[in-house]
């Protein structure tokens, strides 16, 4: 569980980006961060496991505050996938060890292979372990990014856009998989997402940010037409389609 | 290679290929030792090495092409090692010493000990220039360019570090010692401005016993720090940001890599002049076989640094036996085709 205390967080003093920000995101769930470009969704996740250095407010992972916690420490906790990033040449394999970076000494012991091995396989990327990951496409080096965060064992997930470059295919697969690890490792999983639907079907809470702080956090009855319009400055109606809760952009 | 099967079969592959360098670079030195005007064959060499020589192969050995050899392998290891981890620490390819004002700032505090302090003149013969004091210009050689890494270091210290700012105030650096060193041999003597030349060169047989204890300490220093941060040089590989997330204190890191890169660069450099293009190519050539990972890239770059410099200072040597070639001149110009090559031959490749 990660819970989140008047954290403010600016660049300039002039300028604040997030200002006194609180929620509380249980785990087991899959929490999603929502609101328009610039809104500063990307920095708040960042300023959850101190990559950016929250100015103000205090954050609880299971009642820890990492202020006083070390880096290696925090990446033993909290685990962070960045917006399609790729890793040079380095094989799969070695870029999901590189997920056990916290916990190795000098060099990894048979216990972080194992643990490397059996997440690539829950995954469902064996076949590539061996490639370079400047040769994988985007859903690919996606889930290897995936893989390298789940491999630090975290108790937090922090996702930015998991599904930004991922076709429709990819884009469900790789949700459910997040979804279902979350359940079973009862992981709290936040994800920054800028499609409603996707959010609305494999998130439990949603958090959306306006004007620098949050408008609303609940679970979906916090998604009504009149909260959408009023965070992305357009009109929506929420219809039920297929069994589907599904966000309408301009209705006819 | 074939492809290789098994993550167990992949790491042999990486092991092999540091083992094949070493090899490559072992021979190199043996090589390098029985060629010169007083032949002396390989299995002379193995045995004067062993002690079992003759007194004449001893003292050629010993005294004139060992203490050359044992330079060109320690200076091309800490040259290419250092490149290799400035390029990663800067996520930069062009990162050298000679980007970030290293280079300059050595050759200035050169010219400065020769121009100003009287440290060195040409003679009256063709190629007879007498460094009367070596210890002053290695001294200000290593002072100054020391000198302008901490002020790179310092200044982008400020923006936290961030590599653009280190590229940049380096260039800008460089630029400026280079315009120093041009005024002050504008108004220098040009017996003295020979000299200065002389020494920019490059040359490896400078070093007596001391200098080389030296440079291999400091070298050995470097190469130890870095053993020890090639999991965080890894993770930088992935971006800052995934590296901070995985418990790299990046600033630190990148501070600390690129000082301990820049002394070791200005120690060897203030000992045997400026060598540039080891630290760009050999991790660069490396690179293309085993990939990124510095378990691996880090020494394998160190050995194949080593083996550029001693097949390069041999060929200085012998191409126009028995005039020694600068090295410096040769690392460039033999170095460019190389790299060329490579760029062009990887842009096929993908």
């Amino acid at each position: 569980m990660i819970r989140v205390k008047e954290l403010s967080f600016y660049y300039n003093r002039d300028r604040m980006i997030l200002d006194k920000i609180n929620f509380c995101a249980p785990k087991g769930q899959c929490t999603a961060i929502l609101g328009n470009n610039g809104a500063g969704k990307s920095t708040l996740i960042k300023c959850l496991n101190r990559i950016l250095e929250p100015r103000q407010g205090a954050v609880f992972v299971d009642g820890k505050n990492i202020k006083e916690l070390g880096r290696k420490d925090i990446a033993k906790y909290i685990a962070y996938a960045a917006q399609g990033s790729t890793g040079g040449r380095f094989t799969v394999f070695d870029s999901v060890l590189l997920g056990r970076k916290p916990y190795i000494k000098l060099e990894p012991s048979k216990e972080d292979f194992g643990i490397v091995e059996s997440v690539i396989k829950r995954m469902g990327i064996e076949k590539l372990a061996l490639r370079y990951t400047d040769e994988l496409s985007g859903g690919e080096i996606q889930k290897v990014m995936l893989a390298r965060a789940l491999a630090q064992q975290p108790r937090v997930l922090l996702l930015d856009e998991p599904t930004g470059s991922l076709d429709l295919g990819n884009q469900h697969e790789v949700l459910a998989e997040i979804r279902q690890i979350a359940e079973t490792e009862q992981i709290c999983v936040i994800i920054v997402i800028h499609d409603l639907n996707l959010a609305l079907r494999y998130c439990d809470n949603f958090l959306f940010l306006k004007d620098k702080r949050v408008f609303s956090f609940g679970g979906v009855e916090t998604i009504t037409p009149e909260s959408v319009k009023e965070v992305y400055k357009t009109p929506v109606t929420v219809r039920e389609i297929g069994g589907v809760m599904t966000v309408v952009p301009f209705p006819c | 290679m074939k492809n290789p099967r098994t993550y167990k079969d992949y790491i042999r592959h990486k092991k092999l290929f540091i083992l094949f360098t070493a090899l490559i670079a072992a021979f190199a030195a043996l090589w390098a030792i029985s060629a010169g005007s007083a032949g002396i064959s390989l299995k002379e060499v193995m045995l004067t090495l062993i002690g079992r020589g003759g007194k004449q192969s001893s003292i050629i050995v010993f005294n004139h092409r060992l203490p050359r050899i044992v330079t060109a392998i320690v200076a091309g290891t800490g040259l290419a090692a250092a490149g290799c981890v400035m390029q990663s620490v800067l996520k930069n390819p062009l990162a050298s010493a000679s980007t970030l004002g290293i280079s300059q700032g050595s050759a200035f505090g050169a010219s400065f000990a020769i121009i100003v302090l009287g440290a060195g003149m040409q003679n009256q013969t063709f190629s007879g220039i007498t460094i009367s004091n070596p210890y002053i210009v290695s001294v200000c050689a290593f002072i100054s360019a020391s000198l302008s890494t901490l002020i790179v270091l310092a200044l982008s210290s400020f923006k936290k570090a961030a590599p653009e700012a280190m590229v940049l105030s380096g260039v800008a650096l460089s630029t400026m010692f280079s315009g120093a060193t041009a005024l002050m041999q504008y108004f220098a003597a040009d017996v003295k401005v020979a000299a200065v030349v002389f020494w920019t060169f490059g040359d490896l047989g400078r070093g007596g016993r001391s200098e080389i204890f030296i440079m291999s300490a400091a070298v050995a220093l470097s190469l130890l720090y870095f053993f020890f941060n090639r999991w965080n040089l890894n993770a930088l590989q992935n971006g800052e940001e995934t590296a901070k997330a995985l418990g790299v204190n990046v600033t630190r890191v990148r501070l600390l890599g690129m000082l301990i890169c820049s002394l070791t660069v200005s120690i060897i450099v203030s000992f045997v002049g400026i060598i540039n293009f080891i630290g760009l190519i050999a991790p660069h050539l490396v690179r293309r076989f085993i990939g990124n990972d510095h378990r691996y890239l880090l020494p394998a770059s160190a050995l194949t640094g080593a083996f550029l410099l001693v097949a390069g200072d041999t060929a200085a040597r012998l191409i126009a036996a028995p005039i020694i070639l600068p090295i410096g001149a040769i690392t460039s110009f033999l170095g460019a085709p190389l790299f060329i090559y490579l760029i062009f031959k990887g842009a096929r490749v993908k």
